[in-house]
């Protein structure tokens, strides 16, 4: 502030009849620096009968002159010396007043936990195992509700379900072309520097072809949906969590399995397969495109290999895998949407956590998934 | 004390071409408890907005001693919105920050104190609304008249001139929303600041204002001001007389201590 200002200062002085003023001078406010309170504290004992207060110095004083006095007038009442605080100003006294007003109350404050390794590794574990269970549940939970769906007995808005299979299929539609005909684009370049080795480079349309409909088509568009989708669903449910939305919505005797976690399940399982096909051709398109490109493969030769050599097996295994893809995709959203916290920063990971969980089930099941299906020689 | 504080001018609100209200002129001194009051949806709480810098007026100008806060450069603004401390309805607490780094938070980002003043200071604020003990409890923890009295202590953390509330009673028990008065009074006395409320409560509007503007939705405009003691013994216009008297406009004197009624 101004140039005026004084330091504040603190000091003491004693008095007889075993008492003992402290003086208080200058401004006290947040700009200036705290004088030490060490040396009043350390003279602070029990052989004082009072201390009281000297403020005929005192200017300007906030909020810190007055936890300056809060610390003495507490050091005093553990030392049992009795404050005289008729010195101080009246504001200051009043603000004193209210600050003792509510006295803590016993077992309020609380100290953070400190486990040691073992007990972590313990916490863990149990968390783990606790982890476990809630997927299962949620797993078990979201069946019941589809079963229920499936009878007509399930409750939930039409024009939600219809909403969310705009956003789950025609709005995701750029991100899926961009990603998948790269992908294809990819397959065919680094495949087909291979393939020209021996003179093989007709066949790029056939790797691309198998790459993108067996596999790399679901999986792309599983994964896209999962950050793209999977992580709006768990933001959305969360924030709704966060506002007591959900308590609303059982309270009025929804499900919310029913209501919310059910029409996107379905709308993911009716979408996915479309996308799953969409982004095959995307892919293949992109494949093409390398053909021509580096190896003048027309357009018209590329195609004619892939229709001679495609099964509707490639496309059917690929399609199935998507549709198991949208199941999980649909559950890791939903679930750790359910399971947010009440805080803006659990909304946050909640959206992370549906990502991690959505990408590990669907790597996770697709490993399996390509077992059996190469098992099955389908 | 009694020095204008706050002056408003000409102030036209609007959304977009909506006007919300319109011409409005009032003063607030310092050492006052300004009230605005008015019935639901006239614009109570936009002009709370407006008057703590989150909204620009349509028309009109909002004078803090002699600045005018929507001509002032941002540099000023800033220094003018640091001594302004805002208790909002629901409290607005930082959810995923514990009480004590709620309230900690301007005093870390605007001051040169130290962590252990700033501690203290904390708990401090905490033993005046009543929270002593609070400090590692996140706000999802603790009840809403507990978040609202928390976010009270952060509007309070850097000993602000103005003290703004935005609904201070809303969803209070009767006994909590009394002590939030007393809390209110006692901040006015004895640190001589300057508060504006935005309430429809009539037990506060009579227990704590000195000063009050009665906005009305369909005028769109200012129809009273002044104490509201002064107003509920005098004011003619029906509007203000019913808002007072808790709906009823008979003159009668028992509807005075109508606020008891239901």
């Amino acid at each position: 502030m101004s140039a005026s200002d004084t330091k504040p200062s603190l000091s003491s002085r004693e008095l007889p009849d075993r008492r003992l003023e402290i003086v208080l001078s200058g401004d006290w406010n947040a700009d200036s620096a705290r004088p030490s309170t060490s040396e009043i504290l350390a003279k602070l004992n029990p052989s004082w009968a009072e201390i009281g207060f000297d403020t005929t110095g005192l200017g300007q004083w906030d909020s810190l002159l007055l936890t300056v006095l809060k610390e003495i007038g507490d050091q005093c009442q553990l030392k049992g010396i009795k404050v005289n605080r008729s010195g101080l100003p009246d504001g200051v006294r009043g603000m004193l007043q209210l600050a003792d007003a509510v006295p803590e109350q016993e077992g309020v404050r609380r100290t953070p936990p400190q486990p040691g390794l073992l007990e972590k590794t313990g916490l863990l574990a149990i968390a783990a195992w606790d982890e476990t269970i809630d997927i299962l549940a949620f797993i078990g939970e979201a069946t019941v509700g589809f079963v229920r769906f499936l009878f007509g007995r399930a409750h939930y808005r039409r024009v939600d379900l219809f909403l969310l299979i705009q956003e789950c299929g025609a709005n995701a539609l750029p991100i899926v072309s961009l990603i998948s005909f790269l992908v294809g684009m990819i397959l065919a370049f680094v495949g087909s520097v291979q393939l020209a080795k021996y003179g093989a480079q007709n066949y790029i349309s056939d790797m691309v072809g198998l790459g993108m409909s067996r596999e790399m088509g679901a999986l792309m568009t599983a994964i896209i949906m999962t950050g793209r989708t999977g992580a709006a669903f768990a933001a959305q449910l969360g924030s709704m969590q966060v506002n007591d939305e959900i308590d609303a919505l059982k309270t009025m005797g929804f499900s919310e399995i029913e209501f919310l976690v059910v029409p996107r399940m379905l709308a993911l399982i009716l979408m996915m397969p479309l996308l799953c096909v969409y982004a095959d051709l995307m892919g293949m398109a992109g494949g093409s495109l390398v053909g021509f490109g580096l190896y003048d493969i027309s357009i018209l030769e590329y195609s004619q290999h892939i229709l001679a050599r495609l099964r509707f097996q490639d496309f059917a295994v690929g399609v199935g895998k998507s549709v198991i893809f949208g199941v999980l995709v649909a559950i890791s959203g939903c679930m750790r949407g359910m399971q947010c916290g009440r805080s803006s920063q659990d909304v946050g990971m909640a959206a992370t956590s549906a990502v991690v969980t959505g990408i590990v089930m669907i790597v996770c099941a697709d490993a399996v998934m390509t077992l059996i299906v190469i098992s099955m020689k389908w | 004390m009694g020095e204008p504080h706050i002056t408003v001018t000409d102030l036209t609100m609007a959304y977009g071409d909506m006007v919300i209200q319109r011409d409005m002129n009032f003063t607030v001194n310092r050492g006052d408890i300004f009230i605005v009051m008015g019935g639901s949806g006239c614009g109570k709480s936009t002009l709370l907005r407006h008057m703590i810098g989150l909204k620009q007026p349509a028309k009109g100008s909002i004078f803090y001693q002699n600045l005018s806060f929507w001509d002032a450069s941002p540099k000023q603004r800033r220094r003018l919105m640091m001594k302004m401390g805002v208790s909002y309805q629901s409290g607005a607490l930082f959810s995923s920050m514990t009480l004590a780094e709620n309230i900690a938070l301007p005093l870390s980002a605007f001051t040169k104190l130290k962590r252990h003043e700033i501690r203290e200071i904390v708990s401090l604020k905490l033993a005046l609304v009543g929270l002593a003990g609070f400090e590692g409890y996140y706000p999802a923890e603790i009840s809403g008249g507990m978040q609202k009295r928390a976010g009270l202590a952060r509007a309070m953390a850097l000993d602000p001139d103005i003290l703004f509330f935005d609904e201070p009673s809303a969803g209070l028990d009767p006994i909590s929303s009394r002590l939030l008065d007393d809390l209110i009074l006692n901040l006015r006395d004895n640190l001589g600041e300057t508060i504006v409320v935005v309430t429809h409560e009539l037990p506060s509007i009579f227990a704590i204002g000195n000063n009050s503007v009665f906005l009305d939705g369909e005028s769109k405009t200012i129809i009273a001001q002044g104490d509201p003691k002064t107003l509920l013994a005098e004011c003619e216009i029906p509007k203000v007389k019913q808002f007072l008297t808790r709906g009823s406009s008979r003159n009668d004197d028992k509807l005075a201590s109508g606020a008891t009624k239901a």
